[in-house]
């Protein structure tokens, strides 16, 4: 291939997208900041803070006087929370007098603070339970529960395993996809599309002739993207990599089909790239890859019915953490193989239109 | 000076011409801000859920009862035997499973009795968060149960969210998006600009022309500074009267900041010009390696403190991360220029670096 760059980006792309990125993305709240105004001083307050700093979720940024000074703690964005610590906490204590602390968050990431003061509630209710608990013998009436959560596929919750497949959706979408769309506009804007009109070739030759060395590129890619995530994390498709081989392929006609319908629609390389720069971002970001389809707003998710990237994306993720064969993936690859139906028919309609 | 103003005349006319792009230019960004602002998020929304309660006594029944109740989650099932559980999630409807062991409440009274929580790790983000919430639930009515006979809990905790009190999430993702945008706009634009006079060979003659270098390349900016201006002006306007974000700083800091960072990626745009030689290569480059930072680094969707510490550090060299620090400041905080100073001053200073070696390295193409 011409261009010595391009090859060098598929190689350094899957290594930069397998190895760092899974790190990084993941929702875990942790390493919450919070301040503390202690009005009482006493040692109740004191071992009320201590359980809070020792829980694996908060870190202590500082103790303030004042609210005022613990406020700009938060807008310096050195804390997350404020904790106040009435006056009188322990005599209270001592006493059962009603009496409540003040949690104040910074609520410009909901999810984070939500679940900062509801991790706060719950050390609060240890903390008191625990000193009651001490002084109260439990009720007879009492009923004791143990709560076990299993997460089904994925039993340690492992953030990479989750990642690393979806990942590869988005190498191949831009290789099979976006590529050949590029290269085929760029032959229209200088012009040499015109040459090929004229020749005996078919379009449908020439369109082939276009796609299959990124097919096998595609391939390669996909390849290399399966090898390094079972050299680094020692991931390998519990469901078989035939059932990823034949995913892939049907995969790889939707995106050309769609890149095929853009470089019609396109007549220079900067409108190519910015469409096919809006289609990829928005397929990406309502896919499911990083943000759980579950939590968008129902036309959103009716919208996603409509993305090729979700299916596949839950294809990977299927074979990959639950094991799922041809059995298990077939609805959703029909739901693909349909896609590629379309596009591919709408592919051929417009080029003969635009021609 | 004149000569100057020509050519940014020119570069106008170029563009205003190319109607595709324009269109693009501005409706993009609207409808990708409207679309992510509420489409990526974190949010719980509906849990659905499925229970298994054999004993089907007034314990379990109880507990089930809360879920229904509850403004999170979603009883659509009932699974009437242990086989059906391992297929439960197979249509991706459920997301979350309440087990209830065989004479649930008896055991609650006598000894100690189980529910397991299932949920589908495959969707790791989500499943703690939901088994989080169940157990909250589970934990709240047990408390409520265990504590009916005494008074009031002893110590209550009263809570208060600043800046954000009915936590919507928009507020949280929106600076991100903004900073997404505007960044890949103006990065694609601009090195895509010059490097298509590049291919095309028009750059010899510009650059025969009596202009030094640098003006030349301002001159090719400044329309492109002023397209982004008036889509950065609409993308606020959007933000704040349809998507319901405040503005709760000062707007000329708003806008000064979304300025120097709109400079910020034309300047980075530039500089990816000059070290390619194709239009491929620069709208690779500006597009997608910039896109995926910025998307997984800057903040705007994770959390930069949940990450890895070299991954923190890394992220620090992302303009994005700065810059969208700031403006949730701004915007939402409504903060002073004092508590934003240390991103803008790590903005201006990247932007000045990137120009130097813009400009450096032009000049070292013109010698060759």
């Amino acid at each position: 291939m011409r261009g010595g760059f391009v090859p060098k980006l598929l190689v350094m792309m899957p290594v930069m997208m397998i190895c760092v990125f899974p790190f990084a993305a993941n929702q875990e709240v942790k390493n919450l900041k919070y301040s503390v105004v202690d009005n009482d001083r006493s040692q109740s307050s004191a071992m009320l803070i201590h359980k809070i700093s020792s829980s694996a979720y908060f870190t202590l940024s500082g103790f303030y006087e004042s609210f005022d000074g613990a406020l700009r703690s938060v807008e310096q964005s050195e804390a997350d929370v404020i904790l106040e610590i009435p006056q009188d906490f322990e005599r209270n204590l001592v006493l059962k007098n009603p009496q409540s602390v003040m949690l104040t968050a910074n609520g410009v990431n909901g999810m984070k603070s939500s679940l900062a003061v509801s991790y706060m509630q719950g050390i609060a209710a240890d903390f008191v339970g625990g000193m009651l608990s001490a002084q109260m013998p439990a009720s007879e009436a009492n009923i004791n529960i143990e709560l076990k959560p299993y997460y089904l596929f994925n039993p340690r919750l492992d953030y990479k395993v989750f990642m690393v497949p979806a990942l590869t959706v988005m190498l191949l979408t831009l290789v099979c996809g976006f590529l050949p769309a590029f290269n085929i506009v760029g032959e229209k804007e200088k012009g040499t599309i015109e040459q090929i009109n004229v020749t005996p070739v078919s379009r449908l030759a020439f369109i082939l002739s276009k796609l299959i060395p990124y097919w096998l590129i595609g391939f390669f890619v996909l390849t290399f993207a399966l090898f390094l995530a079972w050299l680094v994390y020692g991931l390998l498709p519990a469901g078989g990599f035939l059932t990823v081989y034949l995913s892939a392929a049907v995969y790889i006609t939707v995106v050309s089909g769609l890149g095929l319908i853009i470089s019609n629609y396109a007549s220079t390389m900067q409108q190519a790239m910015f469409l096919i720069f809006f289609f990829m971002l928005i397929f990406i970001l309502m896919s499911g890859l990083f943000t759980p389809v579950s939590s968008m707003p129902k036309w959103a998710q009716a919208i996603t019915t409509f993305n090729p990237l979700k299916y596949f994306v839950e294809i990977m993720r299927m074979i990959y953490l639950k094991g799922s064969g041809l059995n298990g993936v077939a609805t959703r690859l029909l739901s693909l193989a349909l896609f590629s139906a379309v596009l591919n028919i709408w592919a051929v309609i417009s080029y003969k239109k635009t021609e | 000076m004149n000569r100057f103003l020509k050519f940014v005349h020119k570069e106008f006319l170029h563009i205003l011409r190319d109607k595709v792009t324009m269109l693009i230019l501005f409706a993009m960004p609207i409808v990708m801000t409207v679309l992510f602002s509420y489409a990526v998020s974190s949010e719980v929304r509906n849990i659905n859920t499925a229970v298994y309660a054999p004993g089907r006594d007034y314990l379990s029944s109880q507990i089930i009862e809360e879920f229904c109740a509850h403004k999170y989650f979603s009883v659509k099932r009932v699974v009437d035997s242990p086989s059906e559980l391992k297929t439960v999630f197979d249509d991706g409807e459920i997301s979350l499973v309440l087990v209830f062991d065989n004479n649930f409440a008896e055991n609650a009274a006598r000894s100690k009795a189980q529910i397991q929580i299932l949920t589908d790790g495959t969707e790791a983000n989500s499943a703690a968060m939901y088994a989080n919430y169940a157990q909250g639930v589970i934990n709240g009515f047990i408390s409520r149960y265990n504590h009916l006979d005494e008074s009031a809990p002893v110590v209550s905790v009263s809570v208060r969210m600043l800046y954000n009190p009915s936590g919507k999430s928009e507020y949280n993702f929106v600076p991100g998006v903004i900073g997404l945008m505007l960044l890949l706009i103006n990065a694609m634009m601009s090195s895509v600009a010059i490097v298509r006079e590049k291919e095309r060979g028009t750059m010899e003659m510009l650059l025969a022309s009596p202009l030094p270098p640098l003006q030349i390349i301002l001159a090719k900016t400044v329309p492109y500074f002023s397209i982004s201006s008036v889509i950065t002006v609409m993308i606020l306007l959007f933000a704040r009267f349809v998507l319901g974000v405040p503005v709760a700083g000062s707007i000329m800091l708003l806008v000064s900041l979304c300025l120097i960072y709109v400079f910020l990626a034309l300047s980075l745009g530039i500089l990816i010009s000059t070290l390619v030689k194709s239009q491929l290569a620069a709208m690779l480059i500006s597009g997608m390696m910039l896109m995926i930072p910025t998307m997984l680094l800057s903040g705007m969707m994770f959390p930069i403190e949940s990450m890895p510490a070299i991954l923190q550090w890394i992220s620090s060299v992302v303009p994005a991360r700065w810059f969208i620090a700031a403006l949730r400041k701004v915007m939402i905080q409504g903060a002073d220029i004092t508590l934003i100073a240390k991103e803008l001053s790590v903005l201006v200073g990247m932007t000045a670096f990137i120009l130097a070696a813009a400009v450096k390295k032009f000049n070292v193409r013109i010698d060759i």
